[in-house]
């Protein structure tokens, strides 16, 4: 299964690069925060969705294993240190 | 507090010193009322706390009760999984914060009844091995703060392991459990990201049962009595007892343990209800209920189900006829704008962006401008906070656009109803200081 890409909302500061990165999977809200299309990444798209996540100045942008729901341990070992 | 019923029990087959077993299906348990208020008073109703089996809490069938409804034997069993497999010392952490503005429950519940919700501690205690339990009570409840620091004094040598009080700072969203457990790990009372969840993260990192305190009085019960005795009242899908908080348009306000699934009609004509306008079922989180869908309506999660909506923490809030559920719908929409723990983009924007194109909506929308916007910003809004609370302000309004299209025609023709000017019915407190 690919991976899912998911935004950290309080990470997030809506810089706005991932979705000139990555029009394909990111649009902007009103506010200029990125809404991610939901779903498994395609495979033709994990490229350029790598660059897009090592791109983003917050490190807001997550790629997550599919199967995941309560977090891996791989996962937890790369928490976003404004988490806690 | 209201306590509809005087204590009442039968006598037990099985005699000999012990406590009768309660016939299952008198009401109330919960607010059955001891002779006295002491630890005496509550051993000589309800008998030694008994041991809490994860399966009869399974065969209960017992949901959370801050609001969630997440089965509680799967949330103590996901604990006792992660200590396992971490080979770490679980938490207990009772909710007793309460933020939603029109609940009163959790705090008459520890005023009034403390032990219950200690037994509830200390049985989820001993079932997962915790070694460190802790109850919080918001900074704005010293009542229910000082009876349950009373009760846990009492209980010196009786428990295990001595419950610790936590004060926490007041607002809506610092009662989230992410919220709690960062607190009590001496950050701030806002939420984070999940997953990790406490039950496999939470306190001092350690897999963490977050319960409301209502949730442990039902499991005291369920470590005595057994599940099948919990679900011997309320309906097969929705069983045990619900502890409700009824306000507004009624004669008699308070703090009632119905049924689970208890019609909310025959609920409210007990309360000596007038007649209404609509009623807010669930807290500010929660889903308005027409005036003819109040008969025949169960309060309980599958029939409220089928009305997208829940019984959350058991707000029903009454709006008495002659208001307007759009303007009361604006002011809850605009507070809990204001309660955003300022940390996610969307929330931040999303929600004052919502709740003003409400109030637009109420002062008239003859070209349906800012109607659109609502379902436009609805639809960008939802599921975009590290909390729930962004979901919970776009469910509440639109439930308020479904439930009532016909007074809504009237602002749709461009007009602001005379009803919008009453004095607002639903509580919106100051706003509260930003846990920092």
């Amino acid at each position: 299964m690919n991976p899912r890409l998911r935004v950290d909302p309080v990470a997030c500061d809506g810089a706005g690069l991932c979705a000139e990165l990555l029009p394909e999977l990111v649009s902007l809200d009103d506010w200029g925060y990125p809404m991610v299309v939901d779903g498994e990444v395609p495979a033709h798209l994990v490229r350029p969705v790598r660059r897009a996540v090592s791109a983003c100045p917050r490190l807001a942008l997550v790629l997550r294993d599919a199967e995941s729901a309560l977090g891996t341990p791989r996962e937890a070992g790369r928490r976003h240190p404004v988490e806690r | 507090m209201t306590i509809t019923d005087p204590r009442r029990r039968t006598a037990t087959p099985a005699g000999k010193g012990r406590t009768p077993v309660p016939a299952p299906d008198r009401l109330p348990r919960l607010l059955a009322e001891p002779t006295g208020p002491g630890l005496v008073d509550h051993l000589d109703l309800w008998g030694p706390g008994g041991r809490l089996d994860l399966d009869e809490v399974g065969r209960a069938g017992l949901r959370g009760r801050g609001g969630a409804g997440f089965p509680t034997a799967h949330k103590l069993a996901a604990v006792r999984r992660s200590a396992g497999v971490r080979g770490r010392t679980p938490v207990v952490v009772a909710n007793g914060t309460e933020g939603e503005p029109a609940s009163a429950k959790d705090a008459a519940l520890l005023e009034h009844r403390p032990h219950l919700v200690l037994d509830g501690v200390a049985a989820a205690a001993a079932a997962l091995g915790a070694d460190r339990a802790v109850l919080c009570v918001s900074d704005d409840d010293d009542r229910a703060a000082r009876s349950a620091l009373r009760a846990i004094g009492e209980r010196r040598g009786l428990d295990r392991i001595a419950v610790e009080l936590v004060r926490t700072p007041e607002g809506y969203v610092s009662g989230e459990e992410s919220a709690l457990v960062r607190w009590l790990d001496g950050g701030p009372a806002l939420p984070t990201v999940t997953p990790p969840r406490p039950s496999d993260r939470g306190v001092s990192r350690r897999p963490t049962l977050v319960e409301n305190v209502e949730t442990l009085a039902h499991l005291a019960l369920i470590a005595r009595f057994g599940g099948g005795w919990w679900r011997g009242v309320g309906t097969a899908d929705d069983p045990g007892t619900t502890l409700v908080t009824v306000s507004g348009g009624v004669e008699r306000p308070g703090v009632y343990e119905v049924a689970s699934g208890t019609d909310l009609g025959g609920l409210l004509r007990s309360v000596g209800a007038g007649p209404t306008a609509g009623v807010l079922v669930g807290g500010y989180f929660g889903t308005w209920l027409s005036p003819e869908r109040i008969d025949g309506t169960g309060l309980g999660r599958a029939p409220l189900a089928r009305l997208g909506g829940s019984p959350g923490c058991g707000v029903v809030a009454v709006l008495p006829a002659g208001s307007c559920p759009l303007a009361e719908t604006a002011r809850v929409a605009a507070w809990l704008a204001g309660q955003s723990a300022g940390q996610c983009g969307p929330c931040v924007h999303g929600l004052p962006a919502l709740a003003g194109a409400l109030g637009a909506m109420v002062d008239g929308d003859p070209d349906g401008r800012a109607e659109a916007q609502l379902h436009r910003w609805s639809a960008m809004v939802r599921g975009r906070g590290a909390c729930r609370l962004p979901d919970g302000a776009v469910g509440l309004v639109q439930s308020a656009l479904a439930a009532f299209g016909g007074h809504l025609e009237l602002h749709r023709s461009g007009r602001r109803c005379a009803e919008a000017d009453r004095p607002p019915v639903l509580p919106v407190p100051p706003r509260a200081r930003r846990a920092a």
